[in-house]
């Protein structure tokens, strides 16, 4: 697939001192659902920034669709449509008003066809004569959401879209992302739900402290870095464990109910129907047992407190 | 690709002017209401115990400095505003954003505040009318003067607008730098009227050029040489062109 966002060596350090990013090179496909996941002060702000013009990278270059966004600015935004994490909204305006404002500042004539078909796809053609500060704080992240899509964009940044947002509101723009990516929009969301990373991305990116520590398919990232956790409801509490058992990761939960064990998923032994072997072989009986798949949210706080294990 | 954005700086354009409309009620009836109470209290009450100033009538003597002294205040506050309302609201991410250039925004920003501030001055131009007779010697330079003023103190005021971190600041300069110096600057008197050392000091007050300039266009009269004002006010202009351009090649205030 053919790069849509090329970022090349890309650094930004604050007037404070602050490192925010460290060389920073990321490719995104064109069409695909890209999600920045990091903690908060990770750097995902700044980097959406850079891409958008609002803040002054410190070196590096970064090209949308092929045009430098410096250089090119003029084409470069053109292709692009921001919708910031802040609610920042002309409260004075109609809805109406606002979102025909920002297409003519993308330099796009006036097409009413479209910023109707835009307040449609977000319910707010009701709504269009209201004065934005009339808006409940759901509608006014529709509204912003309306402002990036009026100058129909090829590139749309999402930063924190569902941050403080109700769950009816979620869904609908999780459908919304979706029908984008259908029509040809690339979509790079940031976020710290997990969640909304595993529902919609097609690959992850995961930024801690201004550095991009993997890039991969989310599938791939799932199935690669996944552990699984296997644990047998024992027939009677052990209060230690019996020895024999120490070719496996073992751990007694639940005052001694449960025996925990923990393995890769994609290791090509991995040593389950062994263990419940040894376990028949030394009279230790079990009810019931589980095996979990641990989630985009396990593998993102395993990699960000390895980070963190490794700097300190 | 470098094509004027020009649906862009109609976009601001045309959503400045909104933004006046709103408020066009306190924006336009203040102005005419200030004036009238000039008239009447300069005009009528003083002017009528004044003799005449450089052969003009007191009343109509102060017309020009009036319109001025409004232009000034109105340009600055407006323009000001314009940019300082996105900044303090943080809308101002989409300006960045969009495919504008510095001098469309500029274009945009002042041309659609120093629309408002012609207009006011042309009202109020119109409303001395109702309180004395003035004639303008050299219309067409009167009119290039009012649209000169406005464009520069709109500059001025964006640049004020860009600096300002607080609503404070905002109002500071208008009211604690440009106000006083308009009042000392002639605007009710002729600088001929002070005794030494004043007169020579108000030679040091950038307005005073300014005004009498505007003056000039009326009367055919003025404190300084036109030359000297027309050249005063081009070196104003090109001041507030410079800084502006620092502004965004810099990004100060404006970006990170």
């Amino acid at each position: 697939m053919a790069s849509v966002i090329s970022i090349v060596g890309l650094t930004k350090t604050y007037a404070s001192g602050v490192e925010a990013l460290r060389p920073i090179d990321l490719d995104i496909e064109k069409g695909e659902i890209f999600a920045l996941l990091g903690p908060n002060g990770a750097g995902k702000t700044t980097l959406i920034s850079i891409v958008c013009g609002i803040v002054t990278a410190t070196t590096g270059s970064v090209t949308a669709d092929g045009h430098d966004i410096v250089r090119d600015y003029r084409a470069a935004r053109m292709k692009i449509g921001l919708v910031p994490q802040e609610l920042h909204t002309d409260s004075f305006e109609t809805v109406w008003a606002t979102v025909t404002f920002s297409r003519g500042l993308f330099g796009k004539p006036p097409s009413p066809g479209h910023i109707e078909k835009v307040l449609r796809d977000l319910s707010l053609w009701d709504k269009r004569d209201a004065k934005v500060q009339e808006l409940s704080g759901g509608m006014k992240r529709r509204v912003m959401i309306a402002k990036a899509l009026s100058h129909e964009p090829e590139i749309l940044f999402l930063d924190e879209p569902t941050a403080g947002v109700d769950v009816e509101l979620r869904r609908d723009m999780w459908g919304l992302v979706r029908e984008l990516r259908e029509g040809g929009v690339t979509i790079i969301l940031t976020t710290h739900y997990i969640e909304e990373a595993e529902e919609m991305a097609d690959r992850v990116g995961v930024i801690s402290k201004g550095e991009l520590i993997v890039v991969e398919e989310k599938n791939a990232l799932m199935k690669k870095l996944g552990r699984k956790t296997l644990t047998l409801n024992l027939a009677e509490p052990l209060a230690a464990l019996p020895g024999g058992l120490d070719a496996w990761a073992l751990e007694l939960k639940a005052e001694g109910h449960e025996l925990e064990h923990v393995f890769d998923a994609q290791a090509e032994a991995t040593g389950v129907p062994a263990l419940l072997a040894r376990l028949g072989a030394l009279g230790i009986g079990w009810k019931d047992l589980n095996t979990r798949q641990s989630s985009l949210e396990d593998i993102f706080v395993g990699l960000v407190s390895e980070r963190r294990g490794g700097a300190a | 690709m470098t094509r004027f954005n020009r649906h862009g700086v109609w976009a601001i354009y045309r959503f400045e002017v909104n933004r006046f409309g709103r408020t066009v009620w306190t924006s336009l009836a203040t102005p005419v209401i200030t004036t009238a109470l000039y008239f009447i209290v300069f005009g009528s009450a003083i002017g009528s115990r004044m003799g005449e100033l450089d052969g003009v009538d007191y009343g109509a003597f102060i017309v020009p400095g009036l319109i001025m002294l409004t232009m000034f205040t109105e340009s600055i506050f407006n323009a000001s505003f314009g940019i300082y309302m996105p900044k303090w609201a943080g809308t101002i991410y989409e300006l960045l954003s969009a495919p504008v250039s510095a001098f469309e925004t500029v274009l945009a920003y002042v041309g659609a505040a120093a629309t408002k501030s012609v207009i006011i001055g042309l009202i109020i131009f119109a409303t001395a009318h109702l309180f004395v007779d003035v004639t303008v010697e050299h219309p067409v330079l009167m009119l290039l003067f009012l649209v000169m003023i406005a464009v520069t103190f709109c500059l001025f005021g964006f640049i004020l607008g860009i600096w300002a971190k607080s609503f404070e600041q905002l109002q500071v300069i208008p009211m604690l730098v440009v106000m006083p110096l308009t009042f000392l600057g002639g605007a009710f008197y002729s600088i001929d009227m002070l005794p030494e050392p004043w007169r020579t000091a108000t030679l040091f007050n950038p307005i005073v050029y300014l005004i009498s300039g505007f003056r000039w266009t009326f009367f055919g009269e003025g404190d300084v040489s036109i030359g000297v004002s027309l050249a005063a006010m081009a070196g104003f202009l090109a001041l507030c062109l410079a800084v502006i351009w620092w502004m965004f090649r810099t990004g100060y205030r404006l970006k990170s």
